[in-house]
């Protein structure tokens, strides 16, 4: 089986895959945020309330200047 | 049920349209079509001012509608230019003259405000008026409101089940769907890529194709009347080339508009648009008679479906399951046309 790539382009699509071989559905914002999920009415509610409760993908620019947010309990 | 207003709506095939009265009820408002003699499309309101007299039941007299109760005369823009056994004409004789396009054989009529209209916000259909494509169509009238044929043209899982030995083949209902939302353009678009499918009947005789099929379906909807479905055949394994043309498949773009007539009745406008065996003839009537059984069946059940969703309370059940991911897509753009279009909305 092909999967289909994406058809649209533009700045605001919302994408749902439905993952093949399963029943499972993978949202993806035009934000970067994903989430999966088993039916169709919670996914688009979920796509739908962007930006509430989308985190796109973290970002991590290591920065010289910064303190360390966090020390290992044992070095 | 709510009708999305300001927005255009297929009234009629090109073919239609002619030098004969042709009567069409789009989103409850009664139109009457004509061409003039110079070969302009027109769209009026189908109701005399005087006493209401469709001027669908009248007749044509150069450019201008003669009103086939009183003699009421109307020219192409909806203007009065003569009335009955007096000199004056009221200054309120007139009726609604709406915008028109005509455009890929198709008669778009902008449904709304006027100074909202903007042909250039039509979705295309470019196939069903271009000699590289042989086309075969048809209208079938729905006895069922136009969300229902939404609904069924945006999952084709359906075909497996209601159109077998025509179109559906199990693989169908069984390939998922990729469901994609342009939400600044509006578009919805599902695809499903079937690989190693049976070839239906509707392909293998029309393709001459034997043994099994690389079957794509893609589904590009510009809500809220056009329904464009991508249709690639080829043989297993076949793909696309990564550049030039995909000319060793074989394509059929499938058109439906779907149009509201009133709230229980819709305008099934459906075409094939083929790029193989175009020139023969056999096989546009095989497609047409194809095509039209198959139209048919979806408008036998979905009649059926109108009578129980309308014995049922408003808010009734339903159950939505993966296969209504773009049906469900397809219904928020519609609620949000339908929005847009109430405001400020003369009813």
């Amino acid at each position: 089986m092909t999967e289909p790539a994406s058809m649209l382009t533009g700045d605001r699509i919302y994408r749902i895959h439905w993952m093949p071989g399963t029943d499972t559905l993978r949202g993806i914002c035009h934000c970067g945020a994903e989430r999966v999920a088993e039916e169709p009415v919670e996914l688009w509610e979920w796509l739908l309330a962007h930006p509430y409760g989308h985190q796109p993908p973290e970002v991590v620019a290591p920065s010289p200047h910064a303190a360390p947010t966090r020390t290992p309990v044992a070095a | 049920m709510a009708f999305a207003r300001n927005q255009w709506y297929v009234t009629a095939y090109s073919s239609e349209v002619g030098r004969d009265l042709l009567a069409r009820t789009v989103l409850g408002e009664p139109l009457v079509l004509y061409r003039t003699e110079s070969g302009e499309a027109v769209a009026l309101a189908d109701r005399c001012v005087h006493r209401r007299y469709p001027l669908s039941e009248s007749r044509l007299d150069g450019d201008t509608i003669v009103c086939g109760y009183h003699g009421f005369t109307y020219d192409q823009t909806g203007t009065c230019v003569f009335v009955p056994g007096q000199q004056r004409i009221p200054r309120t004789a007139r009726v609604a003259a709406y915008p028109v396009v005509e455009q890929d054989s198709l008669i778009w009529v902008w449904i709304g405000d006027r100074d909202r209209a903007d042909p250039t916000t039509i979705p295309r259909a470019p196939w069903l008026d271009d000699p590289r494509y042989a086309v075969v169509r048809g209208m079938e009238p729905l006895n069922a409101r136009y969300s229902l044929l939404v609904d069924n043209l945006m999952d084709l899982s359906h075909e497996t089940y209601l159109h077998g030995g025509y179109i559906g083949t199990p693989e169908v209902a069984n390939t998922p769907i990729t469901t994609e939302v342009d939400e600044e353009r509006g578009i919805v678009y599902v695809s499903r890529h079937m690989d190693d499918a049976e070839c239906p009947p509707f392909y293998a005789k029309s393709t001459g194709i034997q043994g099994r099929i690389t079957r794509w379906q893609d589904i590009e909807y510009h809500p809220p009347c056009l329904y464009l479905l991508h249709s690639r055949i080829a043989p297993q394994g076949l793909y696309p080339p990564a550049e030039g043309e995909d000319s060793d498949a074989f394509h059929a773009e499938i058109v439906y508009a779907i149009t509201p007539s009133t709230e229980h009745t819709t305008y099934d406008f459906w075409a094939v648009a083929r790029d193989f065996a175009i020139d023969d003839e056999s096989v546009s009537e095989y497609l047409h008679q194809s095509n039209r059984t198959v139209v048919m069946q979806d408008v036998t059940a979905l009649n059926i479906l109108e009578q129980v969703i309308a014995s049922e309370p408003d808010k009734y059940q339903e159950l939505s399951i993966n296969i209504d991911t773009g049906g469900l897509a397809a219904r928020r753009l519609i609620a949000r046309m339908v929005e847009a279009g109430t405001v400020g909305a003369p009813r």
